[in-house]
């Protein structure tokens, strides 16, 4: 089909930045910053930073990495990107235990809470499984191939979530889709049975996140979009439970003009108790906090939490009272700053004490920062940064311009359909 | 019947008979993709049934759904897709076959949809009363099903003469694939029908495969076969199969039926299921 085609081929190399992303271990023992193909950790345990090993004899990561996270009990760790490499690292001695060749590019990873699978999707729409048995232990050199369980047709996948039970992986695509499929005991022979699609996003939905309580341990689904909006689900049924228009409620929406511009959601991650939500949003300077009723299935804003210079790329929450952002791009197109990246951390988020005092959540100061100033020298790569204010506005820019050369559609003219169509004639012409 | 033929003598030019086109044109209440030609339904619940279906649902009602999910209200809903319908031969047939059964086609190019839809309008005005269960929409059917159908709406999908893509490395542009079966045992109702022709051997032997390795799916016994009045029509409805038959060539058909999952492919949430069932 020609509309295949169009998005096999448009891909603009130049713009093709990747954000700086960030990962914090379940009970923040550590944290992971990928920038570019940079893989980096700091043990907030031992107050060091990692070195990573991989005994394979390859390299580390030699293209954009797009996706990294922990698993759910913090034990797998897995880095996955644009050079078609899955890394499963093991957080006690952060080796590499496991290297997956996919086909194409990676866009999304997810480990299953029993840290037996590593799921992986590709830029094709298609959904990966790799099972981690236990005897992997001395096949640390062996690269493993994925079995495909399930695709999208010819989309990008954005985002791949285990529902908090595991009985459900829930993937999300460029065309407004969300499919929550049921993850079976044998996953290598393909994931065949959808439980919903949960519909009701009007552009790409950027990112996945599930929200759960003491009340409600399986939890609702939480997405963002590049329409600006946060939407929970009931992901069983796929039914729509509440929409909150982010970009408007931040003021970034300006409705009244023809062309509205949309901000679109980059980044969803919940408090582990359920009780807070927080949103990135391209062009918002800070971070909006969202509160989740969920008896009643409705968000509300708490607050903007606002910081001076950084749009946050990429958030991370652990069961610890921090909320950390890490603001960065794998390069600036045209520039001289590679793998730039600027993390932040707020304290202070309990919901008692959102309500109860004004000043709300508190940006902490680089030196007060969990592993101080020696974490952010590792994670930044470098501690003057900080002074790189109009470098941190282009780096949010490059990454607005990235995603958005990704995942929106551009509409593509007959007659521009036509001069493809001819000047592949030509060239057929002449090379005969 | 009345304001049926007085709404068509509106929409037909006096002097030609023929549909004037801009009566038809999709209404844009569901949302763009800005990539695509044609407009997309957000959810099965925007799919728009009185521009489908005026007869059955009239007084300018948007959609078959009224808003209210816990409503008991039972409403009509499509049951049979034709996907990749071509010139709309099948759904002529079906539509007199079963007429209280609201069908769609769907098909990719645009002066094709036209032509079915003009083709059913023609029939509707031609024959009141008849052919108001049959429509049809220009859409990505790889794609957009699920903006379509609820889980468990259909029961039965259509795929026939679909092209071949003959090249490996096309392959995965074939409307039936092992992925996309799975999109199609969604929209299906247990007991659902799926029903598939082609002329080309080595398609056929690839539908039949696709189908025979998918869980959800299971091949009808030969009787069924031989009692179920659709099957007769895949070979001699459709335009596609029409010429085939004109040419004596030669076809090759896999009809399949959506099953329940069972117990050893799935985890215990259908375990359970089953045991609240027995
Ligand atoms: C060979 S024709 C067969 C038409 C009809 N079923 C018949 O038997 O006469 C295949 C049809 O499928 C349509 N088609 C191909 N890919 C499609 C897609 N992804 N969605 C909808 N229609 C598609 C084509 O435009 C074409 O009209």
């Amino acid at each position: 089909m020609e509309e295949s085609f169009v998005e096999e081929t448009e891909n603009n190399k130049e713009t093709e930045v990747a954000p700086a992303l960030i990962a914090v271990h379940p009970t923040e023992k550590s944290v992971a910053v990928a920038v570019g193909s940079e893989l980096r950790v700091f043990d907030l345990h031992g107050d060091c930073s990692v070195s990573l090993v991989d005994d394979s004899g390859r390299s580390f990561h030699t293209d954009s990495i797009k996706a990294i996270r922990f698993g759910a009990k913090g034990r797998l760790f897995a880095s996955a990107g644009d050079d078609k490499l899955v890394k499963i690292w093991t957080t006690d001695s952060w080796h590499c235990i496991r290297t997956v060749c996919s086909e194409k590019r990676v866009s999304a990873v997810a480990i299953s809470h029993d840290g037996l699978f590593v799921c992986f999707a590709d830029k094709f729409g298609v959904v990966w499984v790799v099972g981690l048995d236990d005897n992997s232990e001395n096949q640390s050199s062996i690269n493993t191939k994925g079995a495909p369980i399930l695709a999208h047709y010819c989309s990008i996948i954005t985002s791949l979530e285990f529902s908090p039970d595991g009985q459900f992986i829930v993937s999300a695509d460029r065309d407004f889709k969300i499919r929550v499929t049921l993850f079976p005991k044998k996953p290598l022979n393909g994931a065949h049975e959808i439980q919903s699609f949960c519909l009701g996003h009007t552009e790409f939905v950027s990112c996945l996140a599930f929200v759960c309580s003491s009340d409600y341990p399986n939890g609702f689904l939480l997405s963002g979009s590049g329409d600006s909006t946060v939407r929970l689900w009931d992901f069983t049924s796929g039914s729509l439970l509440d929409t909150c228009e982010v970009g408007a409620e931040a003021g970034l929406v300006e409705s009244d003009r023809e062309e509205v511009c949309q901000p679109a959601v980059t980044d969803i991650c919940a408090s582990s108790d359920g009780s807070l939500v927080a949103v990135a949003i391209q062009s918002l300077h800070g971070v909006m906090l969202l509160s989740c009723d969920l008896s009643m299935g409705r968000l509300s804003v708490v607050k903007v939490v606002s910081m001076d210079i950084s749009i946050p790329t990429s958030l991370g929450m652990s069961s610890a009272d921090h909320l950390w952002m890490v603001t960065g791009v794998s390069s600036i197109p045209g520039t001289k700053f590679p793998s730039l990246a600027r993390v932040r951390v707020f304290s202070g988020l309990q919901k008692d004490n959102l309500n109860t005092s004004k000043c709300g959540p508190i940006l902490l100061k680089d030196t007060d920062v969990p592993g101080g100033e020696k974490l952010l020298e590792k994670l930044q790569g470098s501690l003057s940064i900080v002074e790189e204010e109009k470098v941190l506005e282009e780096a949010a820019e490059a990454v607005k311009t990235a995603m958005h050369n990704l995942l929106i559609k551009r509409p593509y003219s007959v007659e521009k359909r036509e001069l493809r169509k001819r000047s592949r004639n030509d060239r057929k012409l002449k090379s005969c | 019947m009345m304001s049926y033929d007085s709404k068509a003598n509106l929409k037909h030019n006096k002097s030609t008979g023929l549909p004037r086109k801009r009566f038809y044109r999709a209404r844009a209440h569901s949302n763009p993709l800005s990539d695509s030609h044609f407009p997309v339904p957000i959810t099965p619940y925007n799919v728009d049934y009185s521009e489908h279906y005026p007869e059955f649902f009239p007084s300018g009602q948007i959609n078959n759904y009224n808003g209210d999910t816990t409503s008991s209200l039972e409403v009509k809903k499509i049951q049979f897709a034709d996907i990749g319908c071509g010139f709309g031969g099948l759904l002529v047939s079906l539509a007199t076959l079963f007429p209280e059964t609201l069908m769609i086609g769907m098909e990719l190019r645009d002066k094709v949809t036209e032509y079915v839809k003009e083709r059913i309008v023609a029939l509707r005005a031609a024959n009141p009363g008849k052919y108001q269960n049959i429509s049809v929409v220009r859409t990505n059917s790889m794609k957009y099903i699920p903006n379509f159908f609820e889980k468990g709406q259909l029961s039965k999908m259509f795929f026939l003469f679909p092209d071949p893509h003959f090249k490996e490395k096309n392959h995965r542009r074939r409307v039936i694939s092992p992925h996309l079966l799975d999109e199609y045992a969604y929209v299906l109702q247990v007991g659902g029908i799926i029903y598939t022709i082609t002329d080309v051997e080595e398609l056929g032997e690839w539908m039949k495969a696709c189908l025979e390795g998918h869980p959800l799916f299971e091949a009808i016994t030969e009787e069924e076969l031989q009692t179920d009045p659709v099957v007769k029509l895949l070979s001699s409805a459709t335009e596609e199969g029409q010429k085939v038959a004109r040419n004596g060539g030669q076809t090759f058909q896999a009809v399949y039926k959506r099953i329940a999952p069972s117990e050893t492919e799935n985890g215990v949430k259908n375990l359970g299921e089953r045991s609240v069932l027995n």
